[in-house]
């Protein structure tokens, strides 16, 4: 892309350290980073957690903690952000440059009625009289599409949806008008088809109110979406700087291209599904799990009437299949893979487990059934006891049903497991934080086979791990299904994920079936209009493509 | 294949509960930390050592030239002068510091394994016998803590005593009070653990209710018990004392206790003498002091957001291949997956 006027820059970074203070050693985040942006410009800085984005950007805004040391220019205007002292800071912050934080339930205070936050900021730079303030709020909030603004100017933060607080954190941002506002992962928090609405937001503030934009993400399909150019970031330096066609279609460095070599796409999967039926045995096996008119509720407080989490579902899982549950959240495919599991109890219908029906059971009389079922749950991080060994985490099951006397006797089991899952068997005597995300992630997968299952249910196994390394786990999740040939839930937000291991997929939505399938029919021709919208909101990894799917939403958005 | 990473995990010594904070803490609060330390590892070795170091024995009134003069000023044979009732005031404070330390032993050993136990099982199970043990409790607390051990000690001794009777009555009225603290925390703690993922993934597996209360509850619950440990050891203190103040303590002649000689000198300050008074009390701040710091540094390292660490300096580090989390967890670069060897 070639600036024919000369655009000024309103951000210029150059060589940028920094050198965070830790228990240990010291640790260098950012090595060296030069950056620039020009106004009206989207500049996404991609990369995996760790390699330093978020520092780099919040070093923008001069809002690194204590423990930082820095070193370089950070250019703001005529500023240069490392030099100033925190009052100048104060004074540049929300007029000169203005954040997006990643989640808008947090980044608003909940005592607070809306206007009075986007006020807060007005009367932070002194301008405004308290009216003025309330009417420039109001008109704000009309601005990024929240309706009704007169009206819920005086709403609570808790009043709104999620898409509709992200809209009101952009309006903090953007009341001050600032020439550039920093989001950090705007959309990581949010439904697809929330994402959607809210990448069109920020095109929105860049085009109508000619703000630059600093977007950082891990979402290749968010930059294919919204950026102009992109910088990777890896290991606290920036790999490769390019606009975002050239990125896409000619990545240059081999850091970006496994990159977005490991970004799932919609359609790979069908043929591998085609390739599973074909090898599965024919004949109907008694279903492995069976939920007619399945109902769960939530108890409400004091009376008030319970929650519905799941409405009405009917769907089995045969041997040896892989059913992929999704959804947005809230849609209840969690609830349904936690009553499986026999963690939640069933309000109604029928949910048959390995022949056991699930309504009123009592735990004695499931337990026996439990080795028989696997679990992989979704955060890697919090799902092993931070005290016990991998060794002994994934021994557990092994002692519980008295297959192993104790974790020293269970250690050959143990390490054939973890060679299944690709780990090396000294892993084992590590404990879990020191391990990385998809290694936590694999010995989870590990533990979960130890008993061999007839059934795993996988609540979201991969949404809390960078792309790169999804892949891998994913790869390993098809291997593994192959090899042991255990029928699964595969529970996921994500379509493209469910797209290469699910032989049937499931569309939840606000706890009632709305489309189930296979790969093909579901995702090449779905039939619901959410199904429509949520294929339609999904951000793929290409610049001219999406700009083409964006139009489809578009249309598409006048029908449901 | 490539070498796993090394693991640091350091000696037994770098990870036990209080020397791995030391290492870790820096600055004013590494100060605080050893002066507390200091001051309480003083406290129990003079505890420990008492018929070395005191000159005298608790109860001895004579030796062999004779009577102990009554309120004889510091210097010459007593280096800290005599009480109204003719005790040596050095070897009492010595000797008081064995009495001190034993109440606290009995105190923190009795309360702490009760008040662990019940906050686990009323934490972990819920259910009504959760709501009758947090009602008990909070009945207890509302209780005047001093009023409670009075009334304990009435009830386990008479208000007289030996040295086992004495202690173990300021112990055991102690206990009751402490017990709903550590009720509370572990309980608080075993409520969150609950939630947990790994506690859910263990009963997936089908472990029965003990072995998860046992194994993944309770050894994860009690990470903030050396914290409160030390800070109920100075309470403890401050109790016994009070009793001893109050007249409910341990006569002299059964054992040293530095309450009973700050009431027996009440009379000596006004008439000038006040070596019997300073002393004793003297003690007793120090020691609190001593534990408090201790205990105050430990709350204020366990928390990554009140701990202080070195700056880093501008001399060349190694490029991070780590990301800092917040509560400093290490975890390895994302880009290993990609390197390690596939089978």
């Amino acid at each position: 892309m070639t600036h024919v006027a000369p655009i000024k820059d309103v951000v210029d970074i150059e060589n940028l350290v920094i050198t965070f203070a830790t228990d240990g050693e010291p640790v260098r985040a950012v090595d060296g980073v030069s950056l620039s942006v020009k106004s009206g410009e989207v500049l996404a800085i991609v990369g995996e957690s760790g390699s330093g984005k978020t520092v780099t950007a919040k070093a923008i805004l001069g809002l690194l903690p204590e423990t930082a040391t820095r070193s370089g220019v950070v250019l703001l205007g005529a500023n240069d952000v490392i030099q100033l002292s925190p009052k100048q800071l104060r004074a540049i912050r929300g007029v000169d440059v203005a954040m997006v934080f990643q989640e808008p339930s947090t980044a608003l205070n909940p005592v607070y009625t809306v206007g009075w936050q986007i006020a807060e900021g007005l009367r932070a730079h002194g301008k405004l009289s308290k009216k003025q303030a309330r009417a420039k709020a109001i008109e704000i909030l009309g601005k990024v599409g929240i309706p009704d603004p007169e009206h819920r100017v005086d709403y609570y933060p808790h009043q709104f949806s999620g898409g509709q607080k992200q809209r009101v954190v952009i309006a903090m941002a953007l009341v001050l008008e600032p020439e550039v506002i920093v989001a950090d992962e705007p959309t990581t928090a949010l439904d697809v088809t929330v994402q959607a609405e809210i990448l069109d937001l920020l095109r929105r503030c860049r085009d109508e109110f000619g703000a630059a934009i600093v977007l950082i993400t891990h979402n290749m399909g968010v930059v294919a979406d919204l950026a102009d150019r992109v910088a990777v970031m890896y290991n606290g330096k920036v790999v490769e700087e390019a606009d975002a066609v050239t990125l896409f279609s000619h990545p240059k460095d081999a850091y970006t291209q496994r990159l977005l070599a490991a970004v799932p796409k919609l359609g790979t999967g069908v043929s591998q599904t085609r390739e599973r039926a074909a090898a599965r045995p024919k004949q109907e096996l008694a279903p492995v799990v069976q939920a007619t008119n399945l109902v769960i509720e939530y108890p409400g407080r004091f009376g008030a009437k319970g929650f519905r989490a799941v409405d009405d579902v009917s769907f089995s899982i045969h041997a040896g299949e892989v059913l992929g549950l999704v959804g947005e959240s809230g849609s209840g495919k969690t609830t349904i893979g936690r009553a499986i599991g026999g963690l939640t109890r069933i309000t109604d219908g029928s949910l048959t487990v390995l022949g056991q029906e699930m309504l009123g059971v009592r735990e004695r009389n499931f337990r026996p059934l439990r080795s028989r079922i696997g679990f992989v749950f979704q955060d890697p991080a919090s799902s092993f006891n931070p005290l016990l060994s991998i060794a002994e985490c994934v021994a557990e099951p092994l002692i519980v049903h008295g297959r192993a006397k104790d974790a020293a006797s269970a250690r050959p089991r143990v390490n054939e497991l973890l060679e299944a899952v690709q780990l090396p068997r000294a892993f084992g005597d590590r404990f879990p934080h020191e391990l990385s995300g998809g290694q936590r992630q694999r010995a989870s997968l590990a533990r979960s086979l130890a008993l061999e299952p007839e059934l795993l249910i996988a609540d979201e196994p991969t949404s809390a791990l960078d792309v790169s390394v999804q892949a891998r786990v994913l790869e390993l999740f098809a291997e593994l299904q192959k090899e042991f040939g255990f029928a699964a839930l595969f529970i996921s937000h994500d379509l493209a994920v469910v797209d290469l291991l699910a032989d049937r997929i499931a569309v939840l939505y606000q706890g009632k079936l709305v489309e189930e399938g296979t790969g093909a029919e579901v995702l090449v021709a779905p039939k619901h209009p959410y199904t429509q919208r949520l294929l339609a909101s999904l951000p793929v990894p290409d610049p001219a493509e999406q700009a083409s799917r964006r139009e489809l939403l578009r249309a598409l958005g006048g029908t449901t | 294949m490539t070498e796993p990473v090394v693991v640091r995990r350091g000696s037994v010594w770098s990870r036990l509960p209080v020397l791995r904070q030391l290492r870790q803490s820096v600055g004013l609060q590494r100060g605080m930390l050893i002066v507390g330390l200091v001051i309480s590892v003083a406290f129990v070795l003079t505890a420990i050592f008492a018929p070395i170091l005191a000159p005298y024995g608790y109860a001895q009134l004579q030796d062999a030239q004779g009577n102990f003069g009554a309120q004889d000023p510091p210097g010459g044979k007593h280096l800290l002068g005599t009480t109204v009732g003719g005790y040596d005031v050095l070897s009492r404070v010595i000797w008081g510091a064995q009495t001190a330390l034993l109440a606290i032993i009995i105190a923190v050993v009795l309360s702490v394994f009760l008040g662990i136990l019940l906050g686990v099982i009323s934490g972990y199970l819920g259910g009504w016998l959760d709501r009758v043990l947090v009602v008990i409790a909070d009945a207890v607390y509302a209780f005047p803590t001093l009023l409670l051990a009075i009334v304990s000690a009435i009830i386990i001794s008479g208000g007289q005593s030996n040295l086992w009777g004495g202690i173990l009555a300021s112990g055991v009225s102690i206990t009751v009070v402490f017990i709903p603290q550590y009720f509370r925390v572990i309980r608080a703690e075993a409520v969150r653990i609950k939630s947990e993922a790994y506690v859910e993934s263990a009963k997936v597996v089908g472990t029965s209710v003990l072995r998860i209360m046992l194994r993944h509850v309770l050894r994860n619950a009690t990470r903030s018990l050396p914290l409160i440990i030390t800070l109920n050891a100075s309470e403890a203190i401050f109790t016994l004392a009070a009793l001893g103040f109050l007249g409910f303590g341990i006569e002299p002649n059964s054992a040293a206790e530095w309450g009973y000689d700050l009431n027996k000198s009440i009379s000596d300050v006004t008439s000038g003498i006040w070596w019997t008074s300073i002393f004793p009390g003297l003690a007793i701040v120090l020691v609190v002091l001593g534990v408090t710091l201790v205990g105050e540094s430990l709350n204020d390292l366990a928390d990554p957001r009140l701990r202080t660490r070195r700056r880093a300096t501008g001399a060349p580090v190694t490029t991070a291949d780590v990301s800092v989390v917040p509560g400093g967890t290490l975890d390895a670069v994302t880009i290993t997956d990609g390197l390690e060897p596939r089978s």
